[in-house]
């Protein structure tokens, strides 16, 4: 009954849909969004990967390619991406590890909030704080250097790493202050996948004779994989493209994103700024074949979720 | 004796270790700032002497000079704050419901357009808003205000993902159509109708936006504007302890505040469906 006036109703204003007149006002609701993401965002999106193809008078060039050949670039490209891998694959999995532990607790219960809120804050809101976190913690004078030292267990872990602090060498320093938002996204994204998995597949299982061990081999890791994957591509994306933790710990460079920095403020070399826009269109390139991975796992890890 | 499990879910033991473990292992790096700020002068023969000094110098007028890129710079956040939860929800909500009830078939391209952001690293995005914000600068005037307008980009993602899972929830047609064919006005279909409805997925938009906004650092920084994090980092130079006093508390209330609209949204969408079920 209900249905049936809804559909009525539908069709009387579909059909009274008043021409074209209607339409186009209605057309003109969506201009200003599009003019703002045109303004803010395609606009600076073009610019900042065009400005690598012209010089600083503005000709059109390929010689800021020049930037990919140099060595320096190329180690900075190097860290970036073992730095973005080596916490992409250690966050993904204690995130998963986390996200089992949370099954079976209730959704909307205290415990899950306040682990939601937690690694909102420490996925999206660290970075420069995180920096100061860590300088606290195991900086040269930080709680746990000192401890370490003061009880004589290890004198050069943390300290005289290579004749410096290993907070501040280009990755492996890098490694535990990212990992404090790796793992926290990894829970955001991986946890609606494994709360998906349903209680009847288990009772399956079971009334078919299966351990445990055999729902977790042949139903859960099977319907997880996909959706593990995708997450950690997420997390390399997000350790790759991110900029803030590391500019607060190191500023001498050793990532693609403090040498955009380096370039873009250089005013010792002429034209160097442009060389900005080539290491930005390197970086675009590996998120573009990332996020491609991405969408191609999600597709197949949303299968199971409906 | 504990029933026999089925499927995925751990044993009590097991869930407890495991949470212990990671909490103790995040709450470490909390523990040791506060511990730093604790700290007052230098350890005398290997003993560290402890005390609210720090503290009390954020309020001690005579460091005011000091502090004041500081409290300009969370002043200056929480402004962008406001201006781009406004960007939020005069641009992009009326769009999300336009789509939603008139342009359905956009709502893949909606979605592609809002995500762009996550997919295109912020310091890529910022060598291209350097020279936009030269015509910026134009218009506008030099100020950190304008950064909503880069910021509110970069919020896109956050602040779609929320509202859009809640409008699929409802069905905005059949309830707008309802509402019409009763003989509401469109403008109270929107008022009194969708955007009560939309509440829940409102509210986490502006909230992931307000952190988003208070935790950028990258396109201030590139933009040479002073903000809350920007100022974090440059009075670290000067005063490392008030710096980390302010990530602390900054940490700390932006956790608390998620933890508070995360109870009271839930009581709050438990008892309206409770509501819903017992008028059906």
């Amino acid at each position: 009954m209900t249905a049936a006036v809804t559909t009525a109703s539908a069709t009387t204003t579909r059909g009274a849909g008043k021409t074209s007149r209607r339409r186009s006002a209605v057309w003109l609701g969506l201009t200003p969004f599009a003019i703002y993401v045109i303004l803010f965002l395609a606009i600076p999106a073009v610019l900042a990967v065009g400005s690598g193809f012209f010089d600083s008078t503005g000709t059109f060039t390929f010689a800021n390619f020049s930037a990919v050949t140099d060595p320096s670039f190329q180690a900075d490209f190097l860290n970036t991406i073992v730095l973005s891998a080596v916490t992409a694959v250690i966050g993904a999995i204690v995130g998963a590890v986390i996200c089992f532990a949370l099954l079976g607790t209730k959704p909307d219960g205290f415990l899950r909030t306040v682990i939601d809120s937690a690694s909102s804050v420490l996925a999206q809101f660290g970075g420069v704080m995180l920096a100061f976190a860590f300088i606290a913690t195991i900086g040269a004078q930080g709680v746990i250097t000192q401890l370490l030292v003061q009880w004589g267990l290890v004198k050069n872990v943390f300290n005289n790493f290579e004749g410096g602090t290993l907070l501040y060498q280009p990755w492996q320093g890098l490694v535990i202050p990212y990992l404090y938002f790796q793992i926290p996204l990894m829970v955001i994204v991986f946890m609606p996948a494994i709360a998906g998995l349903k209680a009847t597949w288990g009772e399956a299982n079971a009334t078919l004779g299966g351990t445990r061990f055999t729902y977790w081999t042949r139903i859960a890791f099977p319907i997880l994989t996909p959706a593990f994957f995708g997450s950690l591509i997420l997390l390399f994306a997000n350790s790759f493209s991110s900029y803030a933790t590391a500019a607060a710990l190191i500023s001498q460079g050793g990532l693609t994103s403090l040498d955009i920095k380096t370039a873009l403020v250089s005013e010792t070399v002429v034209g160097k700024a442009n060389q900005a826009g080539i290491l930005a269109l390197a970086m675009v390139v590996v998120m573009i074949i990332v996020m491609v991975a991405y969408s191609a796992l999600e597709r197949r890890a949303s299968r199971w979720r409906r | 004796m504990s029933a026999q499990r089925f499927g995925a879910e751990p044993s009590k033991t097991a869930r407890n270790v495991i949470l212990i473990v990671v909490g103790v292992l995040f709450l470490i790096p909390i523990a040791a700032m506060v511990q730093f700020t604790l700290r007052v002068g230098q350890p005398v023969k290997g003993v560290q002497g402890y005390g609210v000094q720090h503290y009390l110098d954020v309020f001690n007028p005579a460091n005011e000079s000091t502090y004041d890129p500081l409290f300009q710079g969370v002043q200056n956040s929480l402004v962008i704050a406001v201006l781009t939860v406004l960007i939020i929800l005069v641009l992009l909500l009326p769009t999300m419901i336009l789509i939603e009830l008139k342009f359905p078939q956009f709502r893949k391209v909606l979605e592609f357009v809002c995500l762009i952001p996550i997919t295109i690293p912020t310091v890529v995005l910022v060598v291209g808003f350097i020279p936009a914000y030269q015509v910026v600068a134009q218009i506008f005037g030099s100020t950190p205000y304008t950064l909503a307008f880069a910021i509110g980009i970069i919020c896109l993602p956050y602040a779609f993902r929320p509202i859009a899972t809640n409008l699929a929830a409802i069905d905005v047609t059949i309830m707008s159509e309802a509402a019409r064919s009763l003989g509401a006005s469109w403008a109270s279909v929107l008022w009194r109708v969708i955007l009560p409805n939309l509440r829940r997925g409102i509210l986490s938009a502006i909230l992931l936006t307000v952190a988003v906004v208070l935790g950028e650092y990258t396109i201030a920084a590139f933009l040479s504007q002073t903000t809350f994090q920007t100022s974090l980092l440059l009075i670290q130079q000067t005063d490392p302890y008030v710096g980390v006093i302010f990530a602390v508390f900054a940490l700390v209330f932006v956790f608390v505040l998620l933890v508070i609209i995360g109870r009271v949204g839930n009581i709050r969408g438990r008892r309206s469906t409770r509501r819903k079920s017992r008028v059906s």
